[in-house]
Formats: C-alpha cells, structure tokens, sequence
C-alpha cells in the first residue's frame, strides 16, 4: 500500500537526520581538532558509559523513577482535581484562581525549600517533577471538561439522560485529547523538573552524576548523561503518544 | 374534530437578565397535526429557536399553554423527541453507527434492537456503506445525515429540526431538502422545521408558521396546499410565489 510506503519512507528520513546530526558531530571534532575536554567524539561518548564507577544503571535508575513517579503522581492527582472541580462547581470556583496563583511560582525556586523539607534523595526530586507536571493537566484537563457543546448537554437532557451518563458518553471521552494534550506537556517538563531537582542537591541520579564529573572533566561523561536524561524523557513521551493512539481517534487529537 | 397533536396557545416567553426583559417569543397560537412537517420561519431574534426548545422542554414559559399529545396521541417526552441542530455534533470518537445510537444508550434500549435500527435508519438517510466509518471520513451534508438518523433512531414521535441545513453550501442544501421529504415520507413522523430561508420553509412545509422580530410575535400560519411528493420545480410555480410573497410581505421585506 502507498500509505504504510510512505510512513516507511518518513521513518527513513527521520532516522537519517538523527544519524546525520551524529555524522557531522564526529567529524566537526576530528577535523576541528576540538580538544576532548570541549567536546568528546560520539565514539568518545560512547566509551564513558564503560567506566565502572559510574554507576550508570543505579543513576538512570534513579533519575527514571523521579521522572516516571513524578509524572504518574501528577498524572493521576491532576485528572482527579480536574474532575472534582467538573462535578462540583463551587470547588473550581474555590480552588481553580488558587491553582493558577501557585502555578506563577517558578517550580525551580522551591528546589532549596524541598531539600531542606525533605533531605536529599529521590523524594524531594520527584516532588519537583510532579509540581511542574501537575499545573498544565490540571488545567487542560478542567478546560476538557468543561468544553461540551451546549447543543449536545440539550440533546442529552430532552432524553432525561443522567449527570452520570452525559459524562461517561460525552464529557470524558470529549476530554480525553485535552488531557493528552496536557500530559505531553507535562512529560517534557517532567524531566527537567527531576534534574534541576538533582542538580540542587541530590546523591543518585544523572544530573547528580553529571555534577560530578562535571569537577573531573569528563565531559564525555556528561554528554552521555544528557543523551540518557533525553532517551528517558523520549521514552515517557512515547508512552504518552502511544497511549494517545490508542485511546484517541485521529480527527480529535490535539496538536 | 378530534384534539391536535400539538396544541400552541398564547405562547409568551421573557428572557430577564441584569434587569433588563426581553421578549423572546410572543403571540404562538398554533396547532400541529400527526404526521405534518411544520417550518417555522422568521429571521434572527424572532424566537424561532426558543420556541422549539419550549416545545423540547428545555425552555419555561412565561403565558399561555403547550400541550403536546393526547389522549389518542399518548406522547411521552423522555422517549419522543427527537433532536437536529445546525451543526451535525457528531461525537468524533465514535463510529457513525455509534454516535447514531447515542440517544437508544441514554433511554437503555437493547443494544441489538438499536444497533440494526441504526444500520436501517442509516440506510434510509443514505449512507449505507458508510455506518463503520469515523465522522471526520464523511462531508458536512454526510454527517447531518448521520445526525437525521441519530433523531430517528429512539422512534420519537416528534422531531424537531433546528436550521439543520443552516451551515451547509446552497447545493447540498438543496439536495438535503428534497432527502428531507423523502424521509420525511418513509418514516411519517411529526417534523418541526426551523429556518430563516423563506423558500426551504415552503418547499418543505405541509404547514408555514412564520414569526417576526422586533417585538417577536407569531404573525401567520398556513397551510401550503402544493401536494407531495414535491420536486425542485414546484418552487417555479405561481402558487409557490405567492406563498413565499406573503411571506416576505409579512417580514416587511416586499
């Protein structure tokens, strides 16, 4: 078929650019003689992830479950407010102006204030990972919700349809591309959350482990750390994509 | 003579808000009988549109009564009504067959009665082929089929159509027209026609109920006595002009 013919073509190219991108790295810092310590060869790179006392897999462990706890927790508690606030309005009108108050509040600036709260470790990272997270599927999730035709809510009440039925017929699957939406949102900043988290203090962890080698000067090291901090982002949104196929027909995801 | 299906009488309805009234609908005296499509024609700000959702019980009323069905014309709200808006408001979610049974769901019909009324119904609007597909794959006059069907498929006795060919362009307006009849037709069903085209109002209508702005008021109500099965030729006759000429006399617009 031309169509699948085609999507095989457009995988192609986006593995050739990726794999371009990677060409001209190597060859910008062979032929550029950039010193190592500048910028070490995707070869190079590849190597620092052989150094043993690196701790690579207990570091991606732990950056993983920040990145992964965080989001699912905000994940869950976001489209749980969102859908109290659709079921009781005072609630919203209560809560909602406070959220969007809080949600002003550079999540970043708490880094100092989690730590001294809860230590360091992995808690007060994924904590961080889940304030970023948590605003943009509160919101768009709420904005779901509350996006039904009046037309519709009419058809459904000229058939004495129930509260119950007009939601679970109509206003969550009507919310679900928004809640999408907002979770790719969310899983983008997610890693960040959990990095900034772990570069202001932190034991475990790539962006801890990247501090450290940061002092040695091994920057082969911290470019592998940022690719795995990528790969983990890219694979949470992934998830997210997928999820979106498979739960949202075509015409009504939300770009 | 025997009580009509539909029976309008004094109709007032007074939209208050910040104070201020504003009369929405006045003056509705009318009567439809089982089996009539009526159009209610008028331009914007008329009341047109509140008085089909007074009619759907969405809407109160300030004066006057409604009363729809008798005692040989049991009518029970919940089950038979049937709803067309301007805009198809198809669920893009759902298959067409899906989004058509819709309303059998709400009022808990079995869902293989529903599903093969659905696939009949779709098959009378003209969309056989079609019932698997998403909302999206069809044109807009396709999924205002869809939605005629969905008004259908509860088997109400009662279907009241909202400008349902408002958005869509003049030719399949046309087309939608002349399906129109022929459903209309096939299923023998109440039909309630809302539109601001004079001429769809009397090609449509067995009965014309025309209403005016500014005060609303209901200002006319006849018969359109051009027999059916109609064609597009109809509208050249001398007896079509004179309909649609009252009408716009009516509307202050000779």
């Amino acid at each position: 078929m031309s169509g699948s013919n085609e999507q095989l073509q457009r995988y192609a190219l986006a593995v050739l650019s990726h794999l371009i991108l990677i060409a001209a790295w190597h060859f910008f810092v062979v032929y550029g003689k950039v010193p190592k310590v500048v910028m070490p060869t995707p070869y190079d790179t590849l190597q620092a992830l052989v150094t043993p006392n690196y701790r690579w897999f207990e570091n991606i462990a732990a950056t993983a479950i920040e990145i992964f706890g965080g989001f699912l927790i905000a994940a869950i508690f976001g489209i749980l407010c969102a859908l109290l606030f659709s079921w009781f309005r005072w609630l919203e009108m209560l809560a909602m102006p406070l959220l969007v108050s809080l949600n002003m509040i550079p999540k970043v600036a708490l880094g100092p204030l989690m730590i001294v709260w809860f230590k360091y470790g992995i808690w007060p990272n994924t904590l961080m990972a889940f304030a970023i997270c948590f605003f943009p599927i509160v919101l768009t999730t709420a904005r779901g919700l509350r996006e039904v035709e009046p037309d519709l809510l009419d058809l459904v009440r000229t058939l004495r349809g129930s509260r119950w039925q007009l939601f679970t017929k109509i206003q969550l699957p009507g919310a679900l591309p928004y809640i999408f939406s907002g979770m790719k949102v969310a899983a983008i900043l997610a890693v960040a959350g959990a990095i900034v988290g772990e570069f202001l203090g932190s034991e475990r962890g790539l962006g801890y482990l990247m501090l450290q080698v940061q002092v040695t000067l091994d920057t082969a090291a911290m470019f592998m750390a940022v690719i795995l901090i990528t790969l983990l982002g890219g694979i949470l949104y992934g998830i997210v994509l997928g999820l979106e196929r498979y739960f949202v027909v075509k015409d009504a995801r939300i770009r | 003579m025997s009580e009509a299906f539909i029976h309008l009488d004094g109709v007032k309805k007074i939209y208050r808000t910040r104070g201020e009234e504003f009369l929405a609908v006045s003056e509705a005296t009318f009567d439809v009988e089982q089996g009539e499509l009526v159009s209610l024609v008028g331009p914007s700000g008329c009341g047109k549109t509140t008085l089909l959702k007074i009619l759907a019980g969405l809407h109160g009323f300030d004066a006057g009564t409604v009363r729809i069905g008798s005692k040989a014309q049991p009518f029970n709200p919940a089950r038979d009504i049937g709803m067309v808006f301007q805009q198809p408001l198809l669920l893009k979610w759902r298959r067409i067959v899906e989004n058509v049974m819709l309303p059998t769901e709400i009022l808990g019909i079995p869902y293989d009665v529903a599903r093969k009324r659905a696939y009949e119904l779709l098959d009378l609007v003209g969309l056989k082929g079609h019932e698997e597909k998403y909302p999206y794959e069809l044109s807009g006059g396709m999924q205002q089929r869809a939605s005629i069907a969905r008004s259908l498929v509860h088997d109400p006795k009662l279907v009241l159509m909202d400008e349902p060919f408002g958005a869509l362009d003049a030719l399949t307006r046309e087309k939608m027209n002349l399906e129109l009849l022929r459903i209309w037709g096939e299923s023998k069903k109440t039909i309630i026609f809302v539109t601001h085209g004079i001429t769809e109002a009397v090609f449509l209508g067995s009965r014309v109920v025309v209403l005016t702005a500014g005060p609303a008021k209901m200002a006319d109500n006849f018969e359109v006595d051009i027999p059916f099965p109609r064609t597009l030729d109809v509208r050249n006759t001398e007896k079509f002009g004179e309909y649609t000429r009252r009408i716009y006399r009516l509307l202050g617009m000779e």
